[in-house]
């Protein structure tokens, strides 16, 4: 079947109850989403269908006919993506980073439909993102700081 | 130079009870929780810190830095990063030693060979501790060495000219060489001795000590380009996954794997033998997929039909054996680790006195990477690909059960997805090695499920701690029992070890400096029934969380206000010799140079709870609570704030944790990692906990087994680094100090608010009606 990734069709040929997950990671060599639990319960995998966050361990890709898949490594292409990024960056969140792209796809997903989120939207959420580290209060203030600079800046 | 009074080399030859696990446990043991080795022979002298430890440490230039000639300056990394910046720290010290402009380095990780770059073992919150001076080293040698070859291109004495900023300048003349420029002609020079090195002033540093957020792999996490285990790719790679046998110590009678092999992608299956106890970093031995991808590995597992033998710990059940730890720790009669005055003759004539008992439940270090390993093995070599904290012990561990030299098995280190202690064990390593190798040779990335990660990890301990007191007249401590009963670690290297070695005990039980007359530590024994390992912070957890707890309701008990009463017990500023206390371990560092200094446990009191506003005036159903411990040469204190809303849910609006851990090098990865352990605290004094049933544990995804989430860790935490800019003063741990207090803290807290005691980890759904 075909499938629409960061704007480019790939044709793969893998029974359709396949998670997006591994379909990204080992057959497309996509390795930038996360497996974490397998099962919905950790957000490390989360990728956007059609825009909205989704946990690509537990979506198989027939549902990902006909529609469009962004994972982190063309978060950079939106710029809300960007600013979350950069954020990230500025305000030193990751640790061990591996739950990261997870979170910046969450927190994308977040911005877009919620510029200015309260600390108990962020709280909601992306409380289906686990961070084992423990950066919760750093990714609460990178969301903060993105939002801002999102409100400043112009295109 | 006596023997010093340590029992630790008894412990270790009784680990070794068969020939084959000699050169295994033995390293394995002392590598990976950080032992000094304490073997020296009759009239040597001890060896502490970096000298005790596998392998020692290496401060050869030509080992760690190479410059290439358009400048760019490539440092190793040999220690494993995790998340606690590592791999930005150490060679951040080199850089700033040796001039380089950090924006021109590159950083290149060390694949596992301690021989060549010093101990790797990546644990015990001691990389900074133990090659801050060797990185020193290194990078001023190597600008000796840039300054030396400069002076000869210009024929000047060396004493003219200076290494600046990446650049070698003659004053006298205005002559400018780059780094690039000189390098080919430096690393033909000899490195000079140890004793010529000339170190820089504090006052030059650049990066050393200063607040900088530059993370050298910052901007590969935030666009997924970072490499971790699971993300390793190898040419005609294949997948596995294993089913591993549910109770640790089952073995496999016989399976059916028709179903499997009818999943589409399903290469074939095979198995792994089980081993017996001890468990060391041995394979549990099951049922391995094979796949095309690891979804259809997954899938094949699941229809799987196995027939299991039940092994000796197919009865497991923590809540019973709950029970007779319980029984155990009501009794005396255990090891005695500590006995001061006559504390049974006093708790007899005294009245006034107090007695607890808490519990701390089994916990799964469950890092967000689960372990996973990739292995080529060929005819005589076996490279390998993993996320590990110990990648010598992988190399060891694995040419053991090739039956290879170690030069024959090449570990490359990536990226680690957290590690928590979990990722110092290869057994996952072994079985990728052992499946590349049933496959003729395939390279196989063997990935753990969540489900493997929380059902067979080397789980956290479970404990019962005792603590009884006494009181004078005057309200003041007169007596102090503590009865610490909990499997030990060593029992994963010697099945038959029911004590707690002297480095757990080492681990808040004897090393507690209070100020009181009669004191009585025992130990009483305690049985295995799973593979024990060690988690961030490892029995400081158990331990704090009693200590710590029991203080603050025996300052109730006696109406006083915790902070006072708690300053008070720890009695004046001294600094306590370990081995008074029965340390002999003191985290294998020398006791001249960390000696228990009582007035930094108290000044990281004092300034938490000024920063904490301690006393303040708190609304309904609010609290604070304290608590302060000492590990991995580190003191901390911390004050957590709790509310309790709807039907008994604790919320934590604020941590406040104040860390003395000597002179800083990246004051910002201290502060991130302190804030982590806060989070990590909450999740287990909240959350988590495995329990087992028939051998088997109960949980196994992070739906059972729960952590911190963004919506219920705390809101805010405060970190407060006490200052040193003395570099020549030792270094403290960072990784793990900030876990110990803050359980105990919030329980303090949840006492305050609801004049609800909790002894048993965790709170979860205790406070509800």
């Amino acid at each position: 079947m075909k499938l629409n990734i960061n704007g480019k069709v790939h044709d793969v040929d893998l029974p359709t109850d396949t998670p997006i997950l591994w379909t990204l990671r080992d057959e497309l060599g996509m390795t930038g989403t996360k497996f974490g639990c397998g099962k919905a319960l950790c957000g490390a995998c989360t990728v956007m269908l059609d825009g909205t966050p989704i946990r690509s361990c537990s979506t198989p890709i027939s549902f990902a006919e006909n529609k469009t898949i962004t994972t982190i490594e063309a978060v950079s292409e939106q710029k809300v993506g960007r600013a979350v990024q950069q954020a990230w960056l500025d305000i030193a969140v990751p640790q061990c980073g591996y739950c990261q792209s997870g979170q910046i796809v969450s927190a994308t997903a977040l911005l877009r439909d919620n510029p200015k989120p309260s600390d108990k939207d962020i709280d909601t959420f992306m409380s289906g993102n686990i961070c084992r580290c423990g950066t919760y209060t750093r990714i609460r203030e990178a969301i903060k700081v993105a939002a801002k600079n999102l409100e400043t800046t112009h295109d | 130079m006596t023997k010093p009074d340590i029992n630790l080399a008894e412990q270790i030859s009784n680990i070794s009870r068969r020939d084959f696990i000699r050169g295994f446990a033995l390293t394995g043991l002392v590598l990976a929780v950080g032992m000094p080795s304490a073997l020296w022979a009759e009239g040597e002298q001890p060896k502490f810190g970096r000298d005790a430890m596998p392998n020692g440490w290496v401060d050869n230039p030509l080992v760690f830095v190479s410059i290439a000639e358009d400048g760019t300056v490539t440092i190793v990394a040999h220690r494993s990063e995790m998340g606690q910046g590592v791999r930005t720290s150490l060679p951040m010290v080199v850089a700033d030693e040796m001039e380089a402009d950090w924006s021109r380095v590159n950083v290149v990780q060390a694949h596992g060979d301690e021989q060549k770059f010093g101990n790797q073992n990546t644990d015990g919150s001691r990389s900074m501790r133990h090659f801050f001076m060797p990185m020193r080293n290194v990078g001023a040698a190597a600008r000796m060495m840039l300054e030396t070859a400069a002076a000869a291109i210009w024929a000047v004495p060396v004493s003219e000219v200076k290494a600046v900023f990446h650049e070698v300048h003659h004053e006298a003349t205005g002559r400018v060489l780059t780094y690039g420029e000189v390098a080919q002609a430096a690393a033909k020079l000899a490195v000079p001795d140890r004793a010529e090195l000339v170190l820089k002033n504090v006052d030059a540093f650049r990066y050393i000590g200063k607040q900088s957020n530059k993370m050298i792999d910052g901007a590969n996490i935030v666009e997924g380009k970072a490499e971790y285990g699971i993300d390793v790719k190898r040419d005609g790679m294949v997948y596995a996954v294993v089913a591993h046998p549910p109770a640790y110590g089952d073995t496999l009678i016989s399976y059916d794997d028709s179903d499997t092999l009818k999943v589409p992608g399903v290469i074939k299956t095979l198995t792994l033998a089980s081993t017996p106890a001890p468990a060391v970093f041995n394979p549990l031995g099951g049922v391995v997929v094979v796949a095309t991808n690891t979804w259809a590995a997954i899938k094949g597992r699941e229809q799987l039909k196995i027939q299991w033998q039940s092994g000796p710990n197919a009865g497991y059940v923590t809540e019973t054996f709950k029970k007779e730890m319980e029984k155990s720790a009501n009794s005396q009669g255990g090891k005695v680790l500590r006995s001061v005055g006559d504390v049974y003759k006093t708790l007899a004539e005294t009245e006034n006195k107090l007695q607890a008992q808490y519990y701390i439940p089994h916990l799964a270090q469950a890092p967000m990477e689960p372990p996973v390993a990739t292995a080529h093995y060929q005819n005589d070599f076996c490279e390998l690909w993993a996320s590990i904290q110990n990648p010598q012990a992988g190399v060891d561990t694995v040419a053991h059960w090739l039956g290879f030299k170690p030069e024959q098995v090449k570990v490359n280190v990536t990226l680690l997805g957290g590690g928590f202690g979990r990722k110092s064990k290869p057994d996952y390593m072994v079985e990728a090695a052992l499946v590349s190798k049933a496959l003729g040779g395939k390279p196989v990335k063997l990935t753990w499920t969540r489900e493997d990660d929380i059902q067979h990890s080397y789980f956290h301990t479970v404990s019962v701690e005792h603590l009884e007191a006494a009181f004078d007249d005057n309200s003041r401590a007169s007596a102090w029992l503590h009865r610490t009963v909990a499997p030990s670690i060593s029992s994963t290297f010697d099945a038959s070890s029911m004590n707690q070695m002297p480095m757990e005990a080492a681990m808040g039980v004897v090393n507690v400096p209070f100020d009181v007359a009669n004191i009585q530590l025992e130990n009483p024994a305690a049985a295995p029934h799973t593979r024990i390992g060690w988690y961030r912070s490892v029995s400081n957890i158990p331990h704090a969380f009693a200590v710590q707890s029991f203080i603050a309701e025996m300052a109730n008990h006696v109406g006083r206000d915790h902070k006072e009463f708690l300053i008070e017990l720890i009695g004046k500023d001294r600094k306590i010799e370990p081995k008074t206390l029965r340390d002999d371990w003191n985290y294998g560092e020398s006791p001249k140079d960390y000696p228990l200094n009582t007035g930094r446990m108290r000044g990281v009191i004092e300034h938490v709870t000024n920063k904490a506003n301690w006393g303040k005036k708190m609304t309904a159903n609010s609290g604070q609570g304290l608590a302060t411990h000492y590990s991995f040469t580190t003191y901390v204190a911390a004050v957590v704030e709790v509310a309790i809303v709807g039907d008994g849910e604790v919320t934590v609006p604020r941590i406040d944790i104040a860390v003395d851990c000597g002179p800083q090098v990246n004051p910002e990865r201290i502060r991130s990692q302190i804030e982590g352990a806060c989070v990590m605290g909450v999740s287990l004094a909240l959350f988590s906990e495995i329990t087992f049933t028939n051998g088997v544990a109960d949980q196994n995804n992070f739906d059972g087994y729960e952590v911190a989430r963004m919506n219920n860790g705390p809101m805010e935490i405060h970190v407060h680094i006490m200052p040193s800019t003395d570099y020549d003063a030792p270094l403290g741990g960072v990784g793990e100090p900030g876990m110990p207090p803050i359980a105990p803290a919030l329980c303090n807290a949840i006492f305050a608010a609801t004049g609800t005691r909790i002894r048993s980890l965790p709170v979860r759904y205790q406070l509800e009606s």
